[in-house]
């Protein structure tokens, strides 16, 4: 298990949990639309989909729901990543 | 009490792509246009329906919202009407909360940050029928309690599907609101969570039905084949499939006209039939077969939920181009016609993105230039099959789509590079299920949208054609004239003044005519063609007036300048009305009329040369 990772950086079809999103500079509303769409402590996550140029960007499922997210806002979400069975 | 003041206004609200449309359109019988993917209704709707106690209801469709913190146009026009603050839209007197079922985890979410307001609200589970076939198990009675609201189940794809809720809204016209408060975002996270450990069981997280397609679909080497592939194939159909319904109809059409010709009296009354109103009209409407084929394939798209599989996977190029992925839906959109398109855009949330995307979509060939296209490629490209499979004139359309769609693009670079804001552009786009297209829905879809066109073609082309005609017939020609009496008419006037300017483009004169009226509505250019010739003592068919009558550099040149098309007048007039700018559309006319023309002068002049 690594902690403190960021969701930009998870491998393809593995899981995580989700730590914190972190605000980039001040009133950040991607930041604050993510923790809307539910990235929030204690949440699993699992990377389904990259992009095929750059795989960018990112599906990523998120309780019953899948999201696409570039890499930039990808990189405000923390998270630990499960260890693999 | 009377009328109005005994009306119940109740409004739906809820997530994107949850079925607010699907349920509001089974409660008033409307037919408000329903796909699967987030943000199709962009404005409020409004309905009405009388409830089985007698009592007459005010139906309002919001558009889906992720929260209150509105992101963008439409989400913000859902904030403002539930919190009062929409100008001249009362408060609901019943919020009608919309969840999808099988999304619980989300739209719950959403449900406790607007039963925070303190409004009398009730809670309608969504698409309970695949959530039961998903075998997701959901104690309402239990949820009912947890949330202090009324809770009822329906399915609206379904015939009856909302009887539930009529009924509740109707027997329970006092709700206690519930108790308004202000928590922060994660601790609505919480007790979402909590609410569904107790009250709901679900088996795994996502139907493996989705997982099986997506990785097929959003692979990167087969997913991007697969998606050419899809669009190749539609150019393909229109062309392939609907040859002989086009014949068909052109032949019955003419046939109609030489008919009712012949029992007419030589003179003005039967050149207005037969040469205006039968030869115009008859030419564009043989193109229906055309447009129902495409809108057949962007519907199916529409309701399977593929669309946003491929805003992700051109979401890269597309951001490079100075685009987002979102872009997509409402430019596949402007294939139909721009004026959706357009309108689609607002549920693209960054105001950049949503500017560029509004100033190219008049790029992406719309519907209404298909007959020009479909005109001209018939009348010059020979019906050959090339390596086997294709058609030569399938491969020529799908080339003059792509040619829009790259010059799109380059479009949107040059705005890119000349902007000067440069800060983050988000995407956050839910991909949602897949689902099976209702044949029904299909079925609809496609009467509406050729009742659109048949309308057309009764409306403002039939005006447009007329005025045409008496345009091209007076005043008549002098005695001894030896020209048909359409080169002394006022339209022949037009058209050598204009003839003047387009001349470099390889434009003849009554080219020149039949771009004036184009300016209304594109097809027209086609029928008035074909009213000019038929003016001009023609007897035969247009296709084969054009074949023999224009170089092939002059049809080249002239599909160069309908890829850009700058002359569409309601387009002009939703861009005005979308960004509230006439800059914009100073800015959007004159761009495409200067494009136009320099592609229509090089086609011209390098096909002269070689040729």
């Amino acid at each position: 298990m690594r902690i403190g990772v960021l969701l930009s950086e998870l491998a393809m079809g593995a899981s995580a949990t989700v730590i914190e999103v972190t605000d980039n500079g001040t009133n950040d509303v991607i930041a604050r639309r993510l923790r809307d769409l539910g990235f929030v402590a204690g949440e699993p996550v699992r990377l389904v989909a990259r992009g095929p140029l750059g795989a960018d960007p990112l599906l990523v499922q998120i309780g019953y729901t899948r999201f696409a997210l570039r890499r930039a806002e990808a990189a405000r979400v923390t998270i630990t990543v499960d260890s693999t069975p | 009490m009377t009328g109005a003041a005994d009306t119940l206004q109740i409004a739906l609200v809820g997530n994107p792509n949850c079925g607010k449309t699907a349920l509001f359109n089974l409660l008033t019988g409307t037919r408000q246009k329903v796909a699967n993917y987030a943000g199709v209704t962009i404005e409020r709707k409004e309905g009405h329906y009388i409830a089985p106690s007698g009592r007459s209801v005010r139906v309002l469709d919001l558009p889906g919202a992720y929260s209150l913190a509105a992101t963008s146009p439409d989400e913000a026009i859902t904030r403002d009407v539930i919190t009062g603050r929409y100008p001249g839209e009362a408060v609901p007197d019943l919020i009608v909360c919309v969840a999808d079922a099988t999304n619980l985890r989300l739209h719950l979410r959403f449900v406790l940050e607007i039963a925070r307001l303190g409004r009398p609200m009730l809670l309608a589970l969504n698409m309970m029928d695949a959530a039961k076939r998903r075998g997701i198990r959901i104690d309402t009675a239990a949820l009912a309690q947890k949330l202090g609201m009324p809770v009822v189940e329906t399915v609206a794809i379904k015939h009856g599907g909302a009887k539930a809720l009529i009924e509740h809204i109707d027997a329970a016209p006092q709700v206690h609101p519930y108790p308004p408060s202000s928590e922060p975002a994660a601790d609505l996270h919480a007790e979402v969570r909590a609410i569904l450990a107790a009250t709901v069981s679900i088996p795994r997280r996502t139907a493996a039905v989705d997982d099986a397609i997506d990785r097929v679909v959003l692979h990167p080497v087969l997913g991007l084949a697969i998606l050419a592939l899809v669009m190749f194939l539609i150019f393909q159909a229109v062309f392939s499939w609907a040859t002989p319904l086009h014949d068909g109809i052109d032949a019955g059409i003419n046939a109609a006209g030489e008919w009712l010709g012949a029992s007419l009296p030589d003179g003005a009354l039967r050149s207005l039939v037969v040469d205006g109103v039968f030869a115009g009209l008859g030419t564009v409407l043989a193109f229906l077969p055309q447009i129902l084929i495409l809108f057949l394939f962007i519907l199916c798209l529409e309701e399977s939920g593929y669309l946003p599989r491929a805003a992700f996977l051109l979401d890269r190029m597309m951001l490079a181009a100075g685009l987002t992925g979102r872009s997509f839906i409402p430019l596949l959109s402007s294939f139909a016609c721009a004026i959706p398109g357009i309108m689609a855009t607002r549920s693209i949330p960054d105001p950049r993105d949503r500017l560029t995307t509004i100033l190219i979509a008049p790029l992406m060939t719309c519907s209404a230039r298909l007959p020009v296209y479909a005109l001209l490629i018939a009348a010059f490209i020979p019906q050959r099959t090339v390596a086997g499979i294709f058609n030569l004139q399938g491969i020529v359309l799908f080339t003059l789509y792509v040619a829009g769609i790259v010059s799109a693009l380059l479009v949107a670079w040059v705005i890119k590079r000349i902007r000067k804001d440069k800060s983050e552009h988000a995407l956050m786009m839910e991909l949602p299920s897949y689902r099976m297209p209702h044949p029904r829905d299909i079925l609809i879809g496609l009467y509406e949208r050729g009742m659109i066109f048949v309308k057309r073609v009764g409306g403002i082309i039939l005006a447009l054609t007329v005025l045409l005609w008496f345009l091209s017939s007076f005043p008549g020609a002098p005695a001894g004239a030896t020209d048909p009496a359409i080169d002394y008419s006022l339209a022949g006037m037009i058209g050598r003044m204009l003839h003047t300017v387009f001349a470099p483009l390889g434009f003849n004169w009554q080219i020149c005519i039949a771009l004036v009226p184009g300016l209304a509505a594109r097809e027209v250019a086609v029928s008035s063609l074909a009213t000019v010739y038929a003016l001009a003592g023609n007897e035969d068919g247009l296709q084969a007036i054009v074949a023999s009558q224009w170089s092939l550099a002059t049809a080249l040149s002239l599909l160069a300048w309908y890829v850009f098309a700058p002359m569409c007048i309601s387009t002009l007039a939703t861009v005005k009305r979308e960004t509230g700018s006439v800059r914009n559309v100073v800015v959007l006319a004159g761009y495409l009329f200067g494009l136009a023309y320099l592609a229509s002068f090089a086609t011209y002049q390098i096909a002269k040369a070689l040729s």
